[in-house]
């Protein structure tokens, strides 16, 4: 059928145009970022809006992430006679996969959709071409300074999660039988090494870098008023979850081969 | 009709360099999907002259100012700031240029996070790092008070009306002491006193710098005061240009019934 075809040829290219688009924004970022003047205060802002403002939100998640694996471990680690493995199973579940990702979405969810929508409102109230006509450079000064804060808070909130995970996931177990905090610690990371924990962490500055391009490019493309700001928003939260767990797979394999 | 820069303006007489026009635009298209919006549209704005470019809604002067100062690209034709063609120019290199030109936006589009004077700072923060954090504020000061702004410095856009943001808006315009002005409906939307109020704000900043300015507008009154020549636009070209006077006297058409209607 002719609507069908033309249906999935629009489709399909406008699938293009965004990556297409997607493409030389992230170039424009990039020459606009290491080219000077450099926007340090927009920066420190930006860090202080994705690191320190996000903070107690991953913090909370971190905590009931820890609490959530804590009980689960307990029963099916019972199960099999494996409860000595507790602490180890609670370690390596926050800071190898769950912590990363937990903080990821958290952060996506809360940034990407508050910059997707502040740089959206910005574009339709023609702010963004008011900085352009005063001959500011909106690539550098909104979207590098975010990427870069995106990238660089990104492990940091993971190490605050993982803190907070491992210290209520600790306490939920302490409660039910005696487990001294530094016993638990000390056979959680019995054996481990750096290649265990650290490119787990520094993923996510992936993950930052996922956030803070997408909800970028959503917000300082956008068009149509405050349906198009709602959309922005809604849209870089979404793309930007999306491609963050797309990415982990790739991560998670390259983590492997590269760090076994 | 008349040239585009043979006609006296009714402002004071542009300097002997006036004469070189420092804005020229030539055979302008631009469209946008299927709507044609300028179709080999012709200009040039000399030094201490301003131009108003007149029209219905829709006939695409706001986009000429926009491709004037490069926020969108033309789909053919030049655009030529101080003899630099600015097609194709790096947004750094661009921005060079647009150093030197000021822009009032239809809507003011002042930053909503920053207060009145964070607004008229802001170009001054980024482009003038050898003046001092106090030299910058009396700058801002100065500025504000030019537009007779001084005393809402701490006051946020969203608490002051639409005519005090276009006068915080012009005065960010004019923070960079450009050389050339831009001013999109400069008075629109506006009550008549506070449009007396703008029009009266642009002829003495006019007199005092002696830019080169063009001025968007639909408001006929307004475009006869402030401006020495005007070029009325329709479907996407200058149907007349010249001065008050040449309009009054032309038989077309479209310039008579505008002229009845204004």
């Amino acid at each position: 059928m002719p609507s069908v075809a033309s249906s999935a040829t629009r489709l399909f290219n406008g699938f293009f145009e965004w990556f297409g688009s997607l493409g030389i924004f992230s170039w424009q970022v990039l020459r606009a970022a290491v080219t000077p003047p450099y926007e340090w205060r927009e920066l420190i802002r930006q860090l202080d809006e994705v690191g320190s403002k996000s903070l107690p939100l991953v913090a909370m998640a971190g905590a009931a992430i820890g609490v959530i694996i804590s009980l689960e471990a307990r029963y099916s680690l019972s199960r099999f006679g494996a409860k000595s493995m507790f602490p180890a199973t609670l370690v390596y579940s926050v800071i190898q996969v769950m912590g990363p990702v937990i903080t990821g979405l958290v952060v996506s969810g809360r940034v990407g959709a508050g910059m997707g929508a502040e740089l959206a409102s910005m574009k339709v109230t023609e702010q963004i071409d008011a900085i352009e006509a005063s001959a500011i450079n909106p690539y550098r000064l909104l979207a590098a300074t975010r990427i870069l804060a995106c990238i660089l808070m990104l492990p940091l909130l993971t190490l605050a999660t993982d803190a907070c995970a491992l210290l209520t996931g600790w306490f939920a177990q302490a409660l039910v039988e005696p487990l001294s905090f530094h016993q638990f610690i000390e056979s959680g990371f019995s054996g481990a090494t750096f290649n265990a924990f650290l490119p787990q962490t520094f993923k996510t500055t992936v993950y930052g870098l996922i956030i803070g391009l997408i909800a970028c490019f959503q917000g300082m493309r956008t068009r149509g008023g405050a349906a198009g700001v709602g959309r922005a928003a809604t849209n870089s939260v979404v793309l930007a979850s999306l491609f963050l767990i797309l990415a982990d797979v790739v991560l998670v394999k390259f983590i492997l081969v590269f760090f076994p | 009709m008349a040239t585009a820069y043979d006609i006296t303006t009714k402002q004071a007489e542009p300097e002997q360099e006036g004469s070189v026009p420092v804005v020229v635009v030539e055979n302008l298209h631009k469209t946008f999907g299927r709507h044609k919006v300028l179709n080999g549209i012709s200009l040039g704005v000399s030094r201490g002259e301003t131009l108003a470019v007149l029209g219905r809604s829709g006939t695409g002067k706001s986009v000429l100012l926009r491709l004037i100062i490069g926020l969108d690209t033309p789909d053919s034709g030049s655009v030529c700031i101080q003899g630099q063609a600015i097609a194709g120019l790096a947004l750094d290199r661009m921005g060079e240029i647009r150093k030197k030109m000021g822009f009032l936006f239809q809507q003011a589009a002042l930053y909503d996070s920053l207060t009145v004077a964070g607004n008229v700072g802001f170009p001054l923060e980024h482009h003038r790092r050898d003046m001092s954090k106090s030299e910058r504020s009396e700058r801002v000061r100065q500025l504000l008070a030019e537009v007779g702004m001084e005393n809402d410095l701490e006051m946020m856009p969203s608490d002051i009306s639409g005519g005090m943001q276009k006068r915080v808006g012009l005065a960010r315009a004019l923070a960079l002491e450009p050389e050339i002005l831009l001013l999109d409906e400069p008075t629109a939307g506006l009550d008549p006193i506070s449009s007396g109020e703008i029009d009266d704000l642009i002829l003495k900043l006019q007199s005092e710098r002696q830019m080169a300015s063009i001025v968007v507008t639909h408001d006929l009154h307004s475009a006869k005061t402030i401006a020495g020549r005007l070029a009325l636009l329709n479907e996407g070209d200058v149907v007349i240009e010249g001065t008050f006077e040449d309009l009054q006297q032309s038989d077309i058409g479209f310039v008579k019934e505008f002229l009845q209607q204004s």
